[in-house]
């Protein structure tokens, strides 16, 4: 199949960037969207010119690493697939295509496809986890979990860390990520000493990185290659009311603790 | 160059503990004077880096991804193991130990590999402590599933994410770190090469893949979680970015690399297709739990599978190993697989490929059960190939996927040279020749959380160290070394990608030191690869710059590191004349094909030493000794 390509190219973080054209010919419908990238860049570098930048690892859908809006539609037109996993089977012959980096502030591109999300780094730094020094943790079996609360706080952990929610949001905001990171933790007994403190240190964290607020479009979970609900972002606002006006569960006080 | 494995003596279940009371300790206030260097961020280098700095050590931590989250043991899907016998089912730290031994084909260290199973239990209850989201039965108890080649079932597992879950664990546990200024995360830095001062492992020399600046870090160890090497064969289940730079470049000043010709290939993996194809997927062997391997009785049968009637079907498998049918080792699953595509049972394009099918399991457990078990698996199958496996069987081949062989570490993981320690898959410790299922990411956390943080610390409180800074010379030095490589690349302005050279580079090792050898192959390759490589500085092209993002030079460097260490690989597996797991000679079988091993010569751990470019290596030989688990042809019949 014969397929034309727009590809935005842009050198550098401070460079003007502009969309290219690139025809890619006899492609099979077989290949995936980054094999036709590589297909494309292979035939830049025969032309001695430089090839496109993207991020990508391990073209099985699980490490987060490609990213790419392609008509439009962070990771493309496939329901619950990364661009790595998209075949060009689900294109037509002739098809004209535009592919662009996630666009976001808190995203600067690095060139070409290729942004920073260290952001989101600093998102998780801020309280995305559960404390556990190594060689304190009791018999894994000595704490139960209801297999319900065990499988939704899988549901939610499954987020890779793309930023395809990032991108499909018209604020730009991280909530989906945040929430299921937050609700992965808090859906478990293990995470509960620090529950509170946790949202409120990821949402304060969000904020600063230069995220939107969520205004319930619910485009991320469309985009969401994991299909993550939002019904996760739900969870984080009751728990971020909570830690804000509720009585604290924990026997200090909130005054005690700094907080508010 | 000697090796001295320090491994202890005294009763085996005993001796960990034993080494870990003789170690000496590094006082509380005094760790934070200590910076320790870790490269690479999976399973082994996170939940290492997190460990140390939680234990109070200044710790710089460097990935070439975009975040420590990406690390390719997010891949794993299947398990890991632990002898926790929760199942009750006749599961002991003994038989752990004895089943990876012998899955092992007798070519690991005794010691280690007891040390791992004792391990195991630790490590599930450290990561349930995390909020690992593990599967659970009814009564909020962990559930267990049997997995490749095991007869009980201790493979813990988060639905077919179970690397990805660990890995955001330790990431996690890292990230706390960073927040608190304990760590300093380098991400997008790709170790280029080590340097060493008096001997010792001080440092190294990276390059940040955003700027193309090339700059040292110095410090009182370095470690090494850099994974494995399959990425030789350019197609490999391995992520893009997986390559041997930073162990070979390692072994180049002096780290002894072993038995780097123990490769593993993987039984089921997606078949190729056509020629633009860039890596290769594999879908977790807990497939074999419930799926049937067969190919049609008759060869070249083109008919759809759904038409091929039981009685025309071989489910070879079975009928060759009745007692772990399916269930067979990898090596076994692979080898059978090939034989069969090769005697012309293959289906699919080209003949290279085997039916998995799920049609019985369905019509016994329901569709139901079938998708709660493997439904990721089964979608990911349908996404890359446009088939329904609930209704058609699956096509599956063998492809590269874990390396066995790596840096040559002592009973504390450090390497021959001082300072430098080696842990996860980059190192070649506790799989001997084949590695069991779900028993990689065992070992990754094994070393990273609970035994490195206590062997660096007998290191750093006997070395002298003098202090060092990478103003030093021998800083100086090795950064120009790097700068040269990359201006050489970059000044070659041939007319082929690096990617063509990989490609070819590949075939080869695939074809002669693939999933089986014979010394002609093994010879021919050799020199079929030194003349690619030379081709390969003739005539490659690397597109743009060295002070920019710049992928193909990243990619261009990765390659010209695998063109030398393939050489080894292929010298490795030519001088061990024996079939040992992984490695198969085809001089060297048993009238029905079976691997035939030669305890009485090579019943050791080839250690291999560098001693300059276009110079023979040479061997240094650690000789095994099986006390517990008795040397014995392995049959799984």
């Amino acid at each position: 199949m014969n397929l034309v390509l727009h590809v935005w190219r842009q050198p550098g973080a401070a460079a003007e960037g502009r969309f290219v054209r690139y025809d890619a010919n006899d492609v099979s419908p077989d290949m995936s969207f980054l094999e036709l990238l590589d297909v494309v860049n292979e035939g830049l570098i025969a032309k001695k010119e430089e090839p496109i930048a993207f991020d990508h690892d391990c073209r099985e859908g699980i490490c987060g690493a490609c990213g790419m809006v392609i008509n439009g539609r962070p990771h493309g037109p496939q329901r619950a697939t990364t661009a790595c996993q998209l075949h060009l089977r689900h294109f037509q012959d002739g098809d004209e295509i535009w592919v662009e980096p996630w666009r976001a502030r808190a995203f600067p591109v690095i060139k070409d496809l290729a942004v920073d999300r260290g952001a989101f780094d600093r998102i998780i730094q801020a309280g995305g986890f559960i404390t556990a020094r190594t060689g304190s943790a009791p018999d894994a079996n000595a704490i139960p979990v209801p297999k319900r609360d065990a499988d939704l706080a899988m549901d939610a952990a499954a987020c890779i860390g793309c930023g395809a929610c990032v991108a499909a949001c018209p604020n730009a905001s991280a909530m989906l990520f945040v929430a299921a990171k937050v609700s992965h933790l808090g859906l478990l007994p293990q995470g509960q000493p620090e529950r509170y403190d946790r949202v409120v240190k990821m949402v304060d964290r969000m904020d600063q990185e230069g995220f939107g607020a969520c205004t319930n479009h619910g485009e991320c979970m469309r985009a969401c290659p994991k299909e993550i609900s939002i019904d996760f972002i739900a969870r984080l606002n009751r728990d971020y009311l909570k830690a804000a006006v509720g009585p604290q569960p924990s026997a200090v006080s909130k005054v005690e603790r700094g907080f508010g | 160059m000697e090796l001295v494995s320090r491994v202890p003596g005294g009763p085996i279940e005993k001796s960990w503990d034993a080494h870990r009371f003789e170690m000496k300790l590094v006082n509380p206030s005094n760790k934070r004077k200590h910076h320790i260097i870790v490269v690479g961020s999976g399973l082994a280098g996170a939940s290492a880096a997190a460990s140390l700095a939680e234990l109070g050590y200044r710790v710089s931590c460097f990935c070439f991804q975009d975040s420590p989250r990406r690390a390719h043991s997010i891949a794993a899907q299947g398990g890991i193991n632990a002898a926790k016998n929760y199942q009750n089912d006749g599961d002991s730290v003994w038989r752990l130990f004895y089943d990876t031994v012998k899955g092992g084909d007798f070519r690991s260290r005794e010691s280690n590999v007891y040390r791992l199973a004792q391990i195991s239990v630790n490590i599930i209850d450290q990561c349930a402590a995390q909020g690992i989201p593990f599967a659970r039965e009814y009564g909020g108890l962990l559930a267990n599933r049997s997995f490749g080649g095991a007869q009980v079932s201790r493979t813990f597992y988060a639905r077919g994410q179970t690397g990805q879950q660990l890995l955001l664990g330790a990431y996690q546990a890292l990230e706390k770190q960073i927040g608190l200024g304990q760590v300093a995360m380098y991400p997008r830095a790709e170790m280029l090469d080590l340097v060493l001062v008096d001997g010792r492992a001080r440092g190294i020399v990276v390059r940040d893949l955003v700027t193309g600046k090339v700059s040292s870090h110095a410090g009182d160890a370095v470690v090494l979680a850099t994974g494995g090497y399959s990425n030789a064969y350019f197609l490999s289940t391995n992520a893009k970015g997986c390559n041997v730079t930073a162990t070979w470049r390692a072994h180049r000043r002096g780290a002894a690399f072993a038995n780097p010709c123990f490769t593993q290939i993987h039984p089921t993996c997606i078949p190729a297709h056509g020629e633009h194809q860039s890596k290769l997927t594999l879908m977790s062997e807990s497939l074999r739990n419930d799926g049937r391997i067969w190919v049609p009785r008759q060869k070249g049968d083109r008919r759809r599978p759904n038409e091929i009637a039981d009685a025309e079907r071989d489910y070879y498998l079975e009928r060759m190993y009745p007692s772990f049918g399916n269930l067979v080792p990898r090596d076994v699953a692979s080898r059978r697989a090939k034989d069969m595509c090769d005697d012309g049972f293959g289906v699919g394009e080209g003949g290279a490929g085997v039916y998995l099918d799920f049609r019985d399991a369905i019509g016994r457990l329901g569709r139901h059960v079938v998708e709660e078990r493997y439904g990721n698996l089964f979608e990911m199958y349908e996404r890359i190939t446009g088939e329904n496996p609930y209704q058609v069987p699956m096509r599956i081949y063998p492809a590269p996927h874990y390396t066995m062989g790596g840096l040559w570490v002592d009973y504390n993981l450090m390497s021959t040279i001082p300072g430098l320690h080696v842990i996860g898959e980059a190192n070649f410790s506790d799989h001997g020749a084949n590695r069991l299922g779900a028993s990689a990411l065992m070992q990754g956390l094994a070393d990273g959380y609970f035994i490195l943080p206590y062997t660096i610390g007998d290191y750093l409180a006997q070395a002298k160290l003098a202090a060092v800074d990478p103003g030093h010379a021998a800083f100086r030095q090795v950064e120009e070394d790097v700068a040269g490589r990359v201006k050489k690349l970059l000044a070659v302005g041939g007319s082929r990608s690096v990617d063509s050279f990989h490609r070819e580079l590949g075939r080869l090792l695939w074809d002669k030191c693939g999933m089986s050898r014979n010394a002609a192959g093994l010879k021919e390759a050799m020199e079929k690869v030194r003349a690619l490589r030379e081709r390969f500085w003739k005539d490659v092209y690397v597109a743009g710059k060295g002070e920019d993002f710049n992928q193909s030079l990243e990619k261009a460097g990765r390659v010209a590191d695998f063109f030398e260490f393939a050489e080894l690989m292929c010298h490795d597996a030519l001088h061990r004349e024996e079939s040992c797991g992984a490695h198969f000679r085809e001089e060297y079988q048993t009238p029905d094909g079976e691997a035939r091993r030669d305890d009485a010569k090579f019943s050791y751990v080839a250690a291999w030493e560098f001693t300059g470019a276009g110079n023979a290596p040479v061997l240094h030989r650690e000789p095994l000794a099986f006390e517990h688990v008795h040397l014995a042809q392995r049959s799984y019949k």
